[in-house]
């Protein structure tokens, strides 16, 4: 049994079936990497699996610590552990950086949004004060998300897309916090394209039209992608055979 | 002449009501002041800076003076209030400042016991060429809200000088403010004006701002941010005109509705010269929905998430 385990999820959206009938079990401590075209229902997933406004309209269960958590809103699953860093993180306009990072700090002295700061590469005395607004980069937008995360001291992360947008250096610090999070003994779910990332990731799922085709070590489940994937012939559509060939 | 002890006394009242909204300062290398009703409780200045007072049955006549040249390096600091919980403050203020002379002034207005007060300011200020002046005013209001304010104020900026002032209500309960600032601009100059109210219960709240861009590349910048909740009320006319070449220009409104209350912004851009520029914006509405999923997947309710994004507007 997984830390977190989805039974039969089911989503629609629009009238359009996005995730079918998923069955996925996330194991504690561990890093993993969901992958897919796009379109696939990653992003999807991850929303679901937070709860947000539009996401919670399910057919099946998602259980932490085999607890069912369906009927609870985003910050319920958020102070039970469980949070999500956007692949375009939000700006806010006059919120300094260390308010936003302590927002959901469990220790909220100063050194805490200090701490998280140099974690991910940005200097405390340059960035305490500065707002959470246009005047960062993606890159820092990315960077002060991360720190608000690591101060959190999460039990289940959900990234989509960790490096887009970002410099090597981003990416590097992103690294530096997947070990953190490991480290911390922490579940990570990573949406990501990028072979880098990959390869910090320790167990992968491919995913293709709302289902999960395969799991596995993430050198086969990335190799199967990077294959038979791109570009995608079915346009998102696997039929029978393809996905009865996927674990051949 | 020294201030009685009973002045002693009001003037530590007065600025013990402010509480955590503190800021004001006092100190030999510091000029302020401090009016209770109509009564200055306690009064320092500096040299370069003249102050005249004259008292009024409601309030006081105030008229400050920056000779030409003079800098006053630390802001000045003035207390205007009243601790009873009826009364009428009437301050008038004149204000001229010399070419190429700045000071600051930050001006604290508490009313911690309000139920019937009516606060009014009538102020010109006149800034000369190459001069800069910044005015602060900060309010701080009871919980009953009972305060009506009513801020007008004329300034006319010289060429190439600077004015910049900030008016900021959100500790406490509102009341009704009506707030009505009227500038002329002239060449090079620089306007910087920014209100930060959050209103609620059945506060009521206009805001009329007006610039005129008189002079070539003078550049101003209106900013208006307002959050209501419960059955609060917050009209924003914020005018701006550009009538000579280069002139430049922003107005920004930002206002959060929350609950029943009601929020309306009415932008007015004018450009009279074909090489002038004004832009504005206005966004109106509940709190970003993006912004409110993020906090609360760090485990914000709706209500403290909501609080800390109104924060960093207001802030």
């Amino acid at each position: 049994m997984g830390v977190l385990e989805l039974k039969n999820v089911s989503l629609t959206l629009g009238g359009k079936p996005i995730l079918n009938d998923l069955t996925v079990d996330f194991w504690e401590g561990h890093i993993h990497a969901l992958i897919g075209p796009n379109g696939a229902g990653k992003s999807t997933l991850a929303s679901t699996i937070m709860g947000l406004p539009g996401y919670t309209d399910i057919a099946g269960d998602i259980l932490l610590d085999g607890e069912r958590i369906n009927d609870l809103s985003v910050d319920e699953r958020a102070r039970r552990g469980i949070t999500l860093s956007w692949q375009e993180p939000a700006r806010f306009e006059g919120l300094r950086v260390d308010r936003f990072i302590l927002a959901g700090a469990k220790d909220k002295s100063t050194e805490t949004a200090r701490r998280a700061l140099i974690r991910v590469g940005l200097d405390p005395d340059k960035y305490m004060t500065r707002a959470v607004d246009r005047t960062l980069s993606g890159g820092e937008r990315k960077r002060v998300e991360l720190a608000s995360i690591l101060a959190m001291e999460p039990r289940i992360v959900l990234m989509d897309e960790p490096d887009s947008g970002i410099d090597v250096e981003a990416l590097n610090r992103i690294f530096d916090a997947l070990a953190d999070f490991k480290e911390r003994g922490a579940t990570v779910i990573m949406i990501t394209h990028s072979q880098e990332v990959l390869k910090h990731a320790e167990h992968a799922f491919l995913m293709c039209n709302g289902s999960i085709l395969d799991k596995g070590p993430v050198d086969r489940i990335d190799g199967y992608f990077a294959d038979h994937c791109v570009p995608c012939d079915h346009e998102n559509l696997p039929d029978a055979q393809e996905i009865a060939g996927v674990s051949a | 002449m020294s201030p009685t002890p009973q002045q002693v006394e009001t003037a530590r009242e007065l600025l013990a009501s402010l509480g955590e909204l503190g800021g004001h300062v006092t100190g030999d290398d510091i000029a302020h002041l401090e009016v209770h009703g109509n009564e200055v409780v306690g009064a320092h200045l500096v040299p370069g800076l003249e102050v005249d007072v004259d008292q009024l049955e409601d309030g006081i006549k105030a008229h400050i003076h920056l000779r030409r040249n003079v800098r006053i390096e630390k802001p000045v600091h003035l207390c205007f209030g009243m601790l009873p919980e009826e009364g009428l403050q009437h301050i008038v203020m004149d204000v001229e400042v010399e070419e190429d002379s700045f000071a600051s002034v930050q001006a604290h207005c508490t009313f911690p016991n309000a139920v019937d007060i009516t606060h009014k300011m009538d102020a010109v200020v006149r800034i000369a060429p190459g001069a800069a002046y910044e005015y602060f005013e900060r309010h701080l209001h009871g919980r009953e809200g009972g305060v009506l304010v009513v801020p007008k104020t004329e300034v006319h900026v010289g060429e190439g000088a600077r004015f910049k002032t900030e008016f900021e209500l959100i500790k406490g309960q509102a009341g009704v403010i009506d707030f009505d600032y009227d500038v002329d601009c002239d060449a090079r100059s620089l306007l910087d004006m920014i209100a930060r109210i959050w209103g609620r219960g059945h506060d009521r709240i206009t805001i009329r701002e007006t610039a005129r861009l008189n002079g070539e590349d003078a550049r101003a910048v209106l900013q208006t941010h307002i959050a209501v909740k419960d059955d609060a009320v917050a009209d924003v006319y914020n005018s701006l005109a550009a009538n000579a070449a280069g002139a430049r220009g922003h107005v920004d409104c930002k206002e959060i509705v929350q609950g029943r209350a009601t929020a309306k912004a009415v932008p007015i851009v004018v450009v009279n010269d074909p090489r002038a520029h004004i832009t504005h914006e206005a966004a109106i509405g509940s709190v970003d929905s993006r912004q409110l999923q993020t906090l609360m997947a760090r485990g914000l309710d709706e209500e403290k998430a909501t609080d800390l994004i109104i924060e960093g507007l207001l802030g």
